[in-house]
């Protein structure tokens, strides 16, 4: 009776996701699809908050006012973005405290590309043109993922995500029409961000194991390698565009199909990175760590003067 | 103390005048004032709103969705409370 009374909620379940109805934080849903929502939210506000570090790196040493005030903008909108995912991932049941310290004992993941250097002002470029690009072709679709809170602060965040991709793209426009130098660091930047952004959408599908289960729950509305070409198709013209090459010798245009074929992926490389094996690894993490450690005095301050307002309050009132 | 200590707060924004406030998301905050001036940094960047209400989302008293058939069906039978459920005849207009 009891197992019969799980089945039918599940077949429940499945046909409310099959008629696009969206799952709210209350309602009944199976064990498997919280799990899995929690991994990826927070995954993805992990991926929000250690995304600011690479360019946070940059926001002291920006070429002049305008772009310092832009790239404090977009990092600060990361922030929030974290914040809006945290968020999401409480309404299912996730303890916030519980979640940071996963980050920070190295037990939770985040995105791959967060683990490469910034070595150079270029680098604000690629990441704005390339990175949030990226991440833009895998959210787009989550604004119509089955789960309600997620669905609802992917909408904010893509809002808030299309400048973030225009100010990046502009910065590699301005050096790649700059002196041969400015170019050549711009090029430098592309080649060094252009596979590590391509690893961002993931896995072969062949070897993606979550991707079947996820699409069937609509949690993910699009495989890894569809958005990985979408991505390709779109980005190889803006290069060209603006007289940059793809690090690719395997890159050419197929007619028939219409989209571009290009070379292989060093899953290898992806794989180490993913493992904690990437050259910034250890640093991100660190940082994260210190920035709790360093904030400390800041919440016990706030927690303090909370107490005293009140306490003020309750006296005005006596 | 940590966060783990700090209420979740509901947020809600007007977004302008003459509409009412619509729940946009919510926030970790010590107290209330405090979580108004977070709610501003994180939720109204954009001119997105000219007032915020803030709620202990403890002190939201929610339906429950597993009662939803009951509470809501009724309404569902009731289709005479529709305009559309009338016939008007031909050339009547205004109405
Ligand atoms: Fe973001
Ligand atoms: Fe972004």
């Amino acid at each position: 009776m009891k197992e019969n009374n799980i089945e039918e909620l599940e077949r429940q379940f499945q046909e409310k996701i099959d008629n696009d109805i969206k799952i709210e934080p209350r309602d009944w849903m199976p064990d498997a699809y919280r799990d899995t929502l929690i991994r990826q939210i927070s995954q993805h506000a992990h991926s929000e908050i250690v995304g600011m570090l690479p360019e946070g790196n940059w926001i002291t040493r920006a070429p002049n006012l305008r772009r310092k005030a832009v790239l404090l903008a977009k990092v600060q909108d990361e922030a929030g973005h974290g914040l809006y995912l945290y968020s999401a991932a409480e309404t299912l049941g996730a303890d916030r405290e519980e979640t940071i310290d996963d980050l920070h004992s190295g037990k939770a993941k985040y995105s791959s590309i967060f683990n490469y250097p910034t070595l150079s002002w270029a680098d604000m470029g690629a990441i704005g043109w390339l990175v949030d690009g990226a991440a833009i072709m895998n959210q787009v679709p989550l604004c119509r993922c089955s789960y309600g809170p997620y669905a609802r602060a992917m909408v904010r965040v893509c809002k808030e995500e299309s400048f973030h991709q225009r100010q990046g793209f502009e910065i590699m426009t301005t050096l790649a029409n700059g002196t041969p130098e400015q170019k050549a660091m711009a090029q430098d930047a592309l080649n060094r961000f252009w596979w590590p952004a391509l690893m961002m959408f993931g896995p072969n599908d062949a070897e993606s194991k979550h991707t079947e289960q996820s699409m069937r729950w609509k949690i993910k509305r699009q495989t890894n390698d569809e958005l990985r070409q979408q991505f390709v198709d779109i980005t190889v013209p803006q290069a060209e565009m603006i007289g940059l090459t793809i690090p690719d010798a395997d890159l050419k245009f197929n007619t028939e199909t219409g989209h571009y074929e290009f070379g292989e992926i060093n899953w290898d490389e992806f794989w180490q990175v993913v493992k904690g094996n990437g050259p910034c690894n250890k640093d991100r993490v660190d940082a994260r760590r210190k920035a709790k450690e360093n904030g400390m005095w800041v919440r016990e301050a706030a927690a303090a003067y909370a107490e005293k307002r009140a306490n003020r309050n309750k006296e005005k009132r006596a | 103390m940590s966060n783990a200590n700090w209420p979740l707060w509901e947020v809600f924004i007007r977004s302008k005048q003459g509409l009412s406030h619509k729940h946009v998301g919510s926030l970790r905050a010590a107290d209330a004032q405090m979580a108004v001036e977070n709610a501003r940094d994180v939720y109204t960047r954009r001119s997105e709103g000219i007032s915020i209400w803030v709620v202990q989302s403890n002190d939201v008293f929610a339906s429950d969705p597993s009662e939803a058939d009951s509470l809501y069906e009724p309404a569902d039978s009731k289709v005479y409370r529709h305009p559309t459920f009338y016939d008007v005849p031909d050339g009547i207009s205004h109405m």
